[in-house]
């Protein structure tokens, strides 16, 4: 069962909730974390396992090869996302605008513009316990987050076994990475603070949701402060609240030194098992 | 006219309460533009007016006619991102999917296949409760594309600062170190780093410092919740040395931040506190860096 933690607003808990639920279920269970915010992927700090495998990441960008081309132009002309230019004497490719497409390379006439890998980030896959941990980042200065989310989901799909909890340490906002991380999940947990800006992104993270199908519940973190706004929204709106994590300076002092919470907050360790009873009454009932 | 952009690598350091406080400060010296276009916030403090929207289009997606269609699979053929199914024996464009590259439109032997133009967001002008022009957007859900809206924020703020001989265009970044990012950054004359004294703040300072780094601006940086972790607060001081980062402010942890925006108001009207302080002389910091 694929469950995907994602929130609209950064900095609400995504990873504090990710690393502490795979280590709450691994307690009895096999579970996957994996983390899905190749921009600035944290779950690594809160899960140290054993590293069992890493491999670099590409994607396909075409390559010019000047002795084969006409310049005919039909590689720019072919190209929607301007990464391709013809000048007068020479093509020059953008790869960072490439979306591997592969329009201009098989229209081309004279085979001038193969597909070559260019690195875009790297894969890790540790194993902590029961846990199987796999993180990808993204090599700063590539701009796009999609490919490497996608090629990161297709990874765990092929070296997890089945029936296996998988937690999806989604990034923030409601744009493509996020819909990346989330299309194809079985279900999202979004997870907020009940503060205006909390409330505001969560909105949106719930629209994205609706938008893309997902059945969804939402996790209130730094229950507490700000207001209730969001609770008496989700009641309204008929949206399970899952559980409501306490705010509390010692949990940010936890969080601050890399450790994980519900060990030493029982309080915290309830609402995680809040959450796990109903992600496994949801696995029962959907059967996967 | 300076650019001043404030990022912070990871989320929720407090960048765009910080963002508005300068806002605030500022006043009519100063263009804010909101470039978190995915989760914009900063109108929940600064209160503009939607004086003026426009619809954004970028990017494009196919839509099979299913007259025109002869089902000969040569658009699933060649389409990379799993964008075509078939669906009760018809061609079936998933707009999750699909990319806009065109290629399938550009093989489909009838020309059944058209590429439509995506509304994908809205942008707006407005005049703030402070006085200052503003410029922010609302993505559309799901939308693609974010970095050219921010692009298009960015250069909308620098024709209004220019026309109207401002001094300072602030421009809250939105987080990771993606294309947004990249796109907030260019042309800056200074960056503001927002982080906390937290593993993953450091963590995440480090990386989008090292595309500052690419792009050669000269930064400062300010720690909030900086009494959280006294370890990691001395580690970031550590890097900010080595980085020859300017260090700003150290920001204590306290709740009037959070209190604060629960009413719609920057740090910097709430009441008397010690974080007013902080933060104005922190403005004053960064004009004085700058000029």
């Amino acid at each position: 069962m694929k469950i995907a933690i994602a929130s609209g607003k950064g900095g609400t808990g995504k990873t504090t909730l990710s690393t502490n639920l795979a280590a709450y279920i691994s307690e009895n269970k096999n579970v996957v974390l994996c983390d899905l915010d190749v921009e600035e992927p944290n779950s690594g700090l809160f899960i140290k396992g054993e590293l069992i495998h890493k491999e670099d990441k590409f994607k396909m960008v075409p390559k010019w090869e000047q002795d084969k081309c006409t310049l005919c132009g039909l590689c720019q002309e072919a190209c929607n996302f301007n990464a391709i230019i013809k000048l007068d004497t020479q093509i020059m490719v953008f790869p960072e605008l490439c979306h591997s497409c592969y329009a201009c390379s098989e229209l081309c006439p004279t085979s001038a513009l193969p597909m070559i890998p260019e690195k875009m980030g790297e894969l890790s896959h540790f194993q902590l316990g029961k846990i199987s941990f796999v993180e990808s980042r993204l090599d700063v200065g590539r701009e796009q987050a999609v490919p490497l989310i996608s090629q990161t989901i297709e990874y765990v799909e092929k070296h997890i076994i089945d029936n296996t909890i998988e937690l999806y340490d989604s990034p923030p906002g409601t744009s493509c990475p996020v819909i990346e991380a989330t299309k194809d999940a079985d279900f999202v947990i979004l997870i907020t603070e009940p503060t205006p800006f909390g409330f505001h992104d969560v909105k949106l993270a719930i629209e994205t949701m609706k938008k893309l199908g997902k059945e969804f519940g939402v996790v209130v973190n730094r229950y507490g402060i700000g207001n209730d706004d969001v609770v008496t929204y989700c009641k309204d709106n008929e949206i399970p609240v899952l559980a409501k994590i306490p705010n509390d300076r010692f949990i940010a002092e936890l969080y601050s030194r890399g450790e994980l919470i519900y060990p030493k907050v029982p309080e915290v360790k309830q609402q995680l098992k809040n959450i796990c009873d109903y992600i496994l009454k949801l696995k029962e009932a959907k059967g996967v | 006219m300076k650019e001043i952009v404030v990022i912070s690598g990871k989320g929720g350091t407090g960048k765009t309460s910080i963002t508005a406080s300068f806002a605030y400060l500022g006043g009519k010296d100063v263009v804010v533009a909101d470039c978190d276009v995915d989760a914009a916030d900063m109108h929940l403090l600064l209160q503009p007016d939607f004086a003026k929207s426009e619809d954004f289009y970028s990017g494009e997606i196919a839509e099979i006619n299913q007259n025109d269609c002869i089902k000969c699979g040569k658009c699933k053929d060649v389409c990379r991102f799993n964008a075509v199914s078939i669906i009760n024996q018809q061609y079936i464009i998933n707009s999750l999917n699909c990319e806009g590259c065109g290629y399938c439109a550009r093989v489909c032997p009838t020309n059944a296949i058209t590429m439509e133009e995506q509304n994908v967001g809205q942008l707006h002008i407005s005049n703030t409760k402070v006085g200052n022009t503003m410029v922010h957007a609302r993505l559309g859900i799901g939308a693609d594309n974010s970095g050219k809206l921010v692009a298009k924020v960015k250069n909308e703020a620098k024709q209004i600062a220019e026309k109207n001989n401002k001094d300072f265009i602030i421009i809250d970044g939105s987080p990771g170190v993606g294309c947004p990012v990249v796109s907030s950054l260019s042309g800056a004359d200074f960056v503001v780093l927002v982080t906390e004294p937290t593993v993953s703040g450091l963590h995440d300072l480090k990386r989008v410092y090292k595309l500052v780094k690419k792009f050669k601006i000269e930064a400062g940086c300010i720690i909030n919740k900086s009494d959280l972790n006294t370890q990691v607060f001395i580690e970031i001081k550590e890097f900010l040395k080595k980085e020859n980062i300017v260090y700003i402010a150290g920001v204590p942890y306290d709740e009037t931040f959070t209190k604060a925006m629960t009413v719609g108001q920057t740090i910097v009207e709430y009441g008397e506190s010690n974080l007013k302080d902080i933060i104005t002389e922190s403005w004053e910091k960064i004009k004085q860096i700058i000029d």
